[in-house]
């Protein structure tokens, strides 16, 4: 209980935001983009943390999310109790059948592999020509739940987006503590003890693959109703480094790092170019770059980093 | 002499033009302690993971329990009840001590496909564990991170995790490898009262520990069994002598 209040807390934090000066329209939709990618990055973090399955292709699940919204939408529905199942599904069983192949491998194979499949998921949305190609696809109203335009209301939203992550940290923390979550965690520590004891760790990773599609579906939908847009370059593969960045940003040394990572990046992507204008890059690549280096539990690791230097 | 629990009927192996197990037979009976010795380089750990389906055979069968095992994979066979530990200690360094044998009770105890309940306070699962801790010696230690025993005690633990599979045969390499001399009277302490009830293949270089131990011996000398006996017959083997045991081990 004790190593979930880091987590509990930023949640009540995010809980809180809207009154405690983060209250105004474009701070809520940056929270709101900061949560959705928190939920892409908790369901990666299953992954990378959990499983030891680094994924190059995790944007994709949110963009199969995304494009169930796309495509149920050109066809007239807009119903949540409809959407969110079809996407959530749709992920999912793209996870499936690209896992059935990508976990058969490890280390870099298993990056080049998912790499490989969620550009071929990009280069697919992008010939969708039907959903504007590689222009995109506008949204002219956000999907409905319980036939009520709720999600219009930007504080709605926000506690939508927050109940979502909540239920994605909730769950991988529940799924990572059970016996399906230890042969996970052992099979990253060492597989080789694992398949002596007499666990194959393959189907195990592959259930893991499917969940974390599955809420990266849950993401897509959210990420579509929030930018009212989708185009092909969610499912890039620089959106899905940017996810494995936040992952490692924020530390593997629990699901909430993931959360933490996400809102920093977001943030730190958001005020950079006000702070210094067009270069903004040359300041954030390196930036990257050392909290790496020097960050290695990430920011969740960083007292106890700071507690051995002064103790050291 | 009993049914074999464990038969290996002309193992072939070839590493390119090396072959590392030249049409090695022998068998393991319930109850007993069958130790495998040769000089470094014999194929001995070799011999170990073909058992244990780790590498795949050339030709030759694997018969574990009246059943051929020869085409499962290793978490099979281990289901099955073929236990090893390893030369190498291989144990899960950021797992307590009692969940690195937890992990292998609950390989045998239902399906591990349950996702809701918290595992760390699973009885079911901790009561074997713990007991199986307990024969070894590590009842005291179960609450530490495993990294942190030392070496001996990894030792240890390596026993436990095997013994917590609820197996039916033992294969252990090398369980006394890097232990001083104080570990070594106590891990030998431990291999006799597991003797009383687990079949036991053995590899091991500590030939005081072996002729202690050992029902049967065998030699492997580059792949091939050069001898199999008693500890008396293979001391007095003439051959063996010539091909590994040096004078002074057998005074």
């Amino acid at each position: 209980m004790r190593r979930d209040l880091p987590a509990i807390a930023f949640l009540l934090l995010l809980a809180m935001a809207p009154f405690i000066g983060f209250g105004e329209g474009h701070q809520l939709t940056l929270l709101a983009r900061s949560m959705i990618f928190g939920i892409g990055a908790v369901s990666l973090a299953l992954l990378v943390g959990g499983a030891g399955l680094a994924s190059l292709g995790h944007a994709a699940m949110l963009g199969f999310g995304a494009y169930a919204v796309v495509v149920l939408d050109d066809a007239g529905i807009t119903s949540m109790a409809i959407v969110l199942p079809v996407a959530m599904l749709a992920a999912a069983g793209f996870a499936l059948l690209t896992g059935v192949i990508a976990i058969r491998t490890s280390g870099v194979h298993f990056i080049m592999i998912t790499l490989a499949f969620g550009q071929m998921a990009y280069f697919t949305a992008a010939s969708l020509s039907a959903y504007g190609g590689d222009d995109g696809y506008t949204l002219y109203g956000r999907t409905e739940v319980f036939g009520t335009r709720l999600l219009e209301n930007r504080l709605a939203f926000h506690y939508v987006c927050l109940g979502a992550l909540t239920f994605t940290w909730g769950l991988c923390r529940l799924l990572l503590a059970s016996r399906f979550g230890r042969v996970l965690r052992a099979a990253r520590e060492n597989e080789l003890r694992v398949q002596a004891v007499g666990f194959s760790p393959y189907p195990y990773r592959l259930v893991a693959y499917v969940i974390a599609g599955a809420l990266g579906g849950l993401a897509g939908v959210l990420l579509a109703n929030s930018a009212e847009f989708i185009a092909p370059s969610y499912l890039s593969w620089q959106r899905s480094g940017e996810l494995l960045f936040m992952v490692i940003l924020g530390g593997l040394g629990g699901l909430h790092g993931a959360m933490i990572g996400a809102l920093v990046f977001m943030g730190l992507e958001e005020w950079l170019p006000h702070l210094l204008g067009e270069h903004w890059r040359l300041v954030f690549g390196p930036l990257l770059i050392l909290s790496v280096l020097f960050l290695r539990g990430g920011l969740v690791g960083l007292p106890a980093s700071l507690r051995g230097i002064g103790r050291g | 002499m009993a049914e074999p629990l464990l038969e290996l009927r002309d193992l072939q192996k070839s590493f390119g033009g090396l072959r590392v197990t030249d049409g090695v037979s022998l068998d393991v009976v319930p109850g007993e302690i069958h130790a495998v010795i040769g000089p470094n380089g014999a194929g001995k750990t070799t011999l170990i993971n073909e058992i244990t389906g780790r590498l795949l055979l050339d030709a030759g069968r694997v018969i574990f329990g009246g059943e051929d095992v020869t085409h499962l994979s290793m978490a099979a066979r281990a289901r099955r009840g073929l236990a090893r530990s390893f030369q190498i200690t291989s144990i899960l360094p950021g797992f307590s001590v009692l969940e690195n044998a937890a992990l292998a009770v609950q390989a045998r105890h239902g399906s591990s496909f349950r996702f809701c309940r918290p595992v760390a306070g699973e009885a079911a699962l901790n009561g074997p564990a713990l007991a199986a801790l307990e024969a070894v010696g590590l009842g005291t230690r179960a609450a530490l991170p495993a990294g942190s025993l030392s070496h001996g005690e990894k030792r240890q633990l390596e026993l436990a995790i095997a013994l917590a599979t609820e197996p039916r045969l033992l294969l252990l390499d090398e369980p006394l490898a890097g232990a001083g001399p104080e570990e070594t009277t106590r891990l030998i302490e431990i291999l006799l009262r597991l003797k009383q009830q687990y079949a036991i293949l053995l590899i091991e270089h500590d030939m005081q520990a072996v002729f202690a131990l050992a029902d049967r011996v065998s030699v492997l000398v580059y792949g091939r069994l050069i001898a199999t006996g008693t500890v008396a017959e293979i001391r007095a083997d003439a051959a063996v002598r010539a091909a590994y045991l040096g004078e002074d081990e057998l005074a």
